[in-house]
């Protein structure tokens, strides 16, 4: 029973299936308690992790998210498709910054092995680093910026935790060009400058996307902690916001939100990468 | 004053020594091969020609200057092909053919190109990448795209070395008649003796290593042009394959081997074919008693 028909689809349905009666097993469980008269006199949770909602709880409570997910009910209170497009403008651009900086930095450390000895210790202590960790430094540093400095903040935190793979692939990829394409350059006596776009991109162009790809995923990963920790609207920022409302269900379907965007990202710049793997 | 010299060139890699004293001089318009076993130092001796590699001692002077440093004036076909993959055919020698006659205007350099394309017969593939290509194909692109900037000198490291047999004939041919029509001056690495016979003035054997050199000069007179069945029934063909070979093999012979491995031989001997096929279990020399011979 190894394999059979749909059973891409039906396995992992069943995987989700078992995961959701865990859950829904171990959850709380709303009950009346009633007195002799039949009158309620208190409302209670029961069940093993009786603050945990339920999945009927989760799913009634975030329906109206999902129903209309680009509503703007308020600052904090909007459907989670707008939440997540703020979310996702503001990874954009700190991963834009992330790859105009790693990048070059790959390439100066790929090439150089002076400028490797120089900088490779520093980035090994500074890449294990969380997002939650830098997110504090970028306050301080931007607090003079006025009411924008928790974007700025959040933007340092995604550019810095997001470059690291880039810098290491592409600088991975320039040691990896073979000293034959190299060669041809130099019997043909390109120009510095030629020698850079017409042969160490394109050959490091593989390397580069799988740590583009890679630096996506840690980008998504620091938003959530950047916005919990600026209140910025967003998926992370909702999920922050809910707990602090004491509305646990809304966690839960952040998390699955976030997991799912995430999951959609990498698969669009696997699609990418592996264009990019195909032509070299 | 010869065209291209090489004056004791010595060249060692972290305190091993692969060539010693190398001399070498080649005329205008010459044909050299240079053969020799893998491993001992052609690609390095080819590679210091092309100026990719310095010599430790000794120097290399190409017209009366010495080279400092790889240029488009020698034209090095690699032995790995090294078209870039993420070009086409005509892109990898459109970067070339720009590269190095930056004032033509576009149509010049694009009929430049055809016709080198056209040349080496892949002008129906000249859209396709290197990955669409056949060994035999990515060769003969390297070797256009080598002859499109027009070198000085072409350095040929074993072009053919990683192709099958037939490919490799057809593509001797066609090198073989480029070179002539063209009259370049030509150097062409190898380690077929064959080849080197079929296609070269004159061909000089490397010795072996540590510290190898260049031997002695075998000049080929045969006329020319050489056609490979032809050339295996004349004598003087025959006479010079075995002066060369002699030599290499001389060279081999003056090498120390120490065998510390026994050799084992498989305990199993050739199948009677005239039995039928059921009753035939692998023979094994440690089983078998006697051997019947029967002479008809
Ligand atoms: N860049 C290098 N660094 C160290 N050793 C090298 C290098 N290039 C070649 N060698 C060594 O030099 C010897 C000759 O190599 P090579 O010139 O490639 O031989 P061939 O082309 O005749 O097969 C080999 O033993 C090889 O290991
Ligand atoms: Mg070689």
């Amino acid at each position: 029973m190894n394999k059979f028909k749909f059973d891409w689809l039906i396995l992992p349905l069943v995987g989700v299936l078992i995961v959701l009666s865990v859950w829904h097993g171990v959850a709380g469980k709303k009950i009346f308690v009633t007195d002799a008269a039949g009158a309620i006199i208190e409302e209670k949770r029961i069940g093993l992790i009786p603050d945990l909602p339920n999945v009927v709880e989760t799913w009634t409570s975030s329906l109206p998210y999902i129903k209309e997910p680009f509503a703007k009910r308020g600052e904090m209170d909007q459907g989670i498709l707008r939440f997540t497009w703020y979310s996702l403008v503001l990874v954009a651009q700190g991963y834009a910054i992330a790859l105009i900086i790693g990048v070059p930095l790959g390439f100066f450390l790929g090439l150089s092995p002076t400028f490797t000895k120089m900088f490779d210790p520093l980035i090994q202590v500074l890449r294990p680093v969380s997002p939650l960790a830098w997110l504090p430094l970028g306050l301080v540093l931007f607090m003079r910026a006025g009411p924008e400095a928790g974007t700025y903040a959040a933007l340092f935190t995604i550019a810095l935790c997001g470059m690291w793979p880039t810098v290491l692939n592409t600088a991975v990829g320039v040691r990896a060009v073979p000293q034959d394409y190299l060669n041809v350059g130099r019997v043909l006596k390109l120009s510095r400058w030629k020698m850079l776009t017409k042969i160490l991109i394109p050959a490091t162009l593989p390397y580069m996307f799988t740590g583009f790809r890679l630096s996506l995923g840690i980008s998504w990963l620091a938003i959530v902690a950047a916005e919990m920790l600026t209140g910025r609207p967003g998926a992370g920022g909702f999920l922050w916001q809910e707990y602090n409302a004491l509305i646990y269900e809304h966690i839960i379907f952040s998390i699955l939100t976030i997991g799912l965007v995430g999951l959609i990202l990498d698969r669009l710049m696997s699609l990418v990468e592996a264009r990019f793997k195909a032509t070299s | 004053m010869a065209f291209l010299d090489l004056q004791n060139v010595s060249k060692s890699f972290g305190g091993h020594s692969v060539l010693t004293n190398v001399n070498l001089s080649i005329r205008e318009g010459e044909f050299v091969a240079i053969v020799g076993y893998s491993g001992q130092g052609k690609t390095t001796l080819i590679s210091m020609i092309a100026g990719l590699l310095k010599p430790d001692s000794g120097t290399v002077t190409l017209d009366g200057t010495p080279i400092t440093g790889p240029g488009p004036d020698r034209g090095l076909v690699f032995q790995n092909y090294s078209l870039l993959p993420w070009l086409t055919v005509y892109e990898n020698i459109a970067l070339a053919v720009e590269q190095v006659f930056p004032q033509w205007d576009a149509p010049t350099r694009q009929a430049h190109v055809d016709k080198y394309i056209a040349m080496v017969k892949l002008s129906h593939a000249k859209d396709r990448l290197p990955k669409q290509l056949s060994g035999g194909m990515r060769q003969r692109v390297s070797v256009a795209r080598t002859l499109a900037i027009q070198p000085r000198i072409l350095l040929l490291d074993e072009p053919l070395g990683a192709l099958d047999a037939l490919t490799r004939a057809t593509l001797q041919d066609e090198i073989g008649g480029i070179c002539q029509s063209e009259g370049k001056t030509v150097i062409l690495i190898t380690n077929s003796v064959d080849e080197a016979l079929l296609l070269a003035d004159r061909i000089i054997p490397l010795t072996i290593g540590p510290g190898a050199t260049l031997g002695e000069t075998v000049p080929v007179n045969l006329a020319r042009p050489r056609n490979r069945t032809e050339l295996n029934h004349d004598p003087e063909f025959k006479r010079l394959r075995a002066q060369v070979t002699n030599q290499l093999l001389s060279f081999n012979s003056t090498r120390q081997t120490t065998l510390t491995r026994k050799l084992i031989l498989p305990d199993i001997l050739p199948e009677d074919l005239d039995k039928p096929r059921v009753h035939r279990p692998p023979r094994r020399l440690s089983e078998e008693k006697s051997e019947n011979v029967t002479i008809a």
